[in-house]
């Protein structure tokens, strides 16, 4: 016990001085594998685990290793859903997979959280970007709802918004990757938005500014998010390599965002009903 | 000695010494004829540049123009600096275009023609087109430049023209903006800003600019009607903060508004330019210059240990 407790220690301490003497790397992207692995997962790892009882299915659906996009519904006013998803891929998947998360362009531009994202492996969401990345073999995963999926109003919940101009589909199309949709079940109940408080949001620069039963009201207790239950299901992977010609044109790349969309729409109906209460254990 | 004869601008600079220097100890050139930054304004009398003469009394082939810089404070006011940057590269051309012997045209650019905004992706490649309307002077300056550049290309298609976008200078002897700002006793960070950064090995640039300059004509002679675009860089990239670290400095963060109202410290400006790189960095793919030259330039994080790590120890 006090053993396994000095090495713990001493792993801090050999970390904290490496970071400190700028001995450490990262990719050409800014991504902090160590950093990711070593601090900013085991903090999460209690709400993943306990908080938030993650349970993950059809993992079998992302490949051990080469490039795929995942797609996913967001929700949950802040991107909570993200950080799990990623969490999941690392601890869950037999293969520890880094997620490539692509964000949007607000996210780079707000001091701290832009230095969070990219250090995370985080990139903004730009074709050129995802599709280096996914041409370097690597697990990328997209939001096409963007902010209209994170700041709708609880009684939307589970409605998945407009999926943007399907860029992430002309991304997969160009590189012949996969696309895996990906259903998340519990992130919508976290932090339930009420309102929306336009003239805060334009004045502090934000996309919205969120308005819960709990926040702004109770302060930084309101910022605790609601432990509901989540279930997060991998679809089965959509081939892209017989599309390649259609990169460009625009009525099939609409068509296939949509059979995304579809496909995690009927998945996020069915993990519901099994969930039963978003509260249950 | 048969070959070409070679016009190297900006000579007077630490680069440009060091690549005439290179360049007169090799066989494949006849002559190396220099022209110090400021020789590109000078008037010679009946209508002519003094590089127009300089081009026409040694019959210079090649031209390398390294006389783009990006420091105002070694060059006077910003305002000089931009004469010599802007008008300094529009008369060289000028004189380039009438001289029937100018066959090759290497102009030396900078990493800083992309910009630096949020809304760029994370790796420039060189067909990455600028998204932002760059806010610095720099950065205009080298986008003016290679507009006339690309403007001489299209009116002389029988030269030959390649612009080499060079990543932020470092060595150990060189005297560049990168190495005064690492030189400071507490470096100044933008608050929650941790960009990527990249460099080039002053050797490399060297090298580089070398093989661009004396590499084979290809027969039969090519007609090109724009230039061709390499990125010059050190592959990979390292967070300004570990690179501070690395440099045994100690970061300073402070706030963006706090830096945008300061203009110099010391010896280290603090332009626009400066300050999106601060926040968002920079940083290049260089698979094309690899695969032109068979080149690799030393990757970033180890050209900065090269560097800097021996300032760290001494």
């Amino acid at each position: 016990m006090s053993h396994r407790f000095e090495d713990a220690i001493n792993k801090v301490f050999d970390i904290v001085e490496r970071r400190l003497s700028g001995e450490y790397e990262v990719d050409e992207f800014g991504f902090d594998q160590e950093l990711t692995e070593e601090v900013v997962a085991p903090a999460l790892r209690p709400l993943y685990r306990k908080w938030f009882r993650v349970e993950m299915h059809g993992l079998e659906n992302v490949p051990d290793k080469g490039g795929a996009l995942i797609v996913g519904n967001h929700s949950g006013a802040i991107a909570m859903d993200a950080a799990m998803l990623q969490l999941g891929l690392l601890d869950d998947h037999p293969a520890r997979r880094h997620l490539r998360l692509l964000g949007a362009d607000f996210v780079f531009k707000t001091p701290i959280l832009g230095e969070y994202a990219r250090k995370t492996g985080a990139t903004l969401a730009c074709n050129p970007d995802a599709e280096r990345l996914l041409n370097a073999g690597h697990l990328v995963g997209v939001f096409p709802e963007g902010f209209k999926g994170v700041g709708k109003p609880v009684w939307d919940r589970y409605k998945l918004q407009r999926f943007g101009r399907g860029g992430f589909v002309s991304a997969a199309l160009k590189t012949g990757v996969p696309i895996i949709p990906v259903s998340i079940v519990g992130a919508e109940e976290i932090y339930p938005i009420i309102g929306d408080i336009k003239p805060l949001a334009r004045l502090l620069g934000l996309p919205y500014f969120p308005v819960t039963p709990t926040f702004p009201l109770l302060g930084p207790l309101g910022a605790v998010p609601l432990p509901s239950k989540w279930h997060i299901e991998f679809g089965e992977p959509i081939e892209t390599t017989e599309l390649a010609d259609h990169a460009d044109d625009p009525m099939e790349i609409f068509n296939l965002a949509d059979k995304v969309k579809e496909s995690i729409q009927q998945t996020i109906h069915q993990l519901l009903e099994k969930r039963g209460g978003a509260f249950q254990p | 000695m048969t070959g070409p004869a070679v016009l190297v601008t900006g000579a007077d600079r630490y680069l440009g010494g060091r690549l005439a220097a290179r360049l007169t100890a090799d066989d494949r050139v006849a002559r190396v004829v220099t022209a110090a930054t400021d020789d590109l304004l000078q008037p010679a009398g009946n209508g002519r540049t003094r590089i127009s003469e300089l081009l026409a009394d040694a019959q210079v082939c090649t031209v390398v123009h390294l006389a783009i810089g990006a420091s105002a404070s070694r060059t006077g006011s910003r305002g000089e600096l931009k004469e010599r940057n802007v008008i300094g590269t529009m008369q060289l051309l000028a004189a380039c275009q009438r001289s029937p012997h100018v066959r090759r045209v290497v102009v030396k650019s900078a990493a800083a023609a992309y910009g630096a905004s949020i809304r760029d992706p994370a790796i420039f490649t060189e067909d990455t087109e600028l998204r932002a309307v760059p806010r610095g002077e720099y950065t205009k300056d080298v986008l003016d430049a290679e507009g006339y550049v690309r403007g001489f290309s299209r009116r002389r298609p029988d030269v030959e023209v390649t612009v080499l976008r060079l990543a932020p200078l470092i060595g150990p002897k060189a005297d560049t903006t990168m190495s005064r700002y690492f030189a400071l006793p507490l470096v100044p960070t933008v608050l929650g800003f941790d960009p990527r950064v990249q460099f080039l090995h002053i050797d490399d640039a060297v090298d580089v600019l070398h093989h661009a300059t004396v590499r084979p004509h290809p027969e039969p002679p090519e007609r090109h009607d724009r230039p061709t675009v390499l990125n010059v860089a050190g592959p990979g990239a390292l967070p300004l903060s570990q690179a501070i670290r690395r440099a045994g400095g100690i970061t300073l963060p402070v706030p963006e508004l706090a830096l945008s109202g300061l203009t110099a410290l010391g010896s280290v400006e603090f332009s626009r330019d400066q300050l999106d790189f601060l926040r968002y960095g920079r940083v290049m793919d260089v698979r094309r210059l690899v695969d032109a030259y068979g080149i690799n330039p030393l990757p970033t994080p180890e050209a900065f240990d090269a560097v800097f790590g021996a300032v760290k120890e001494a």
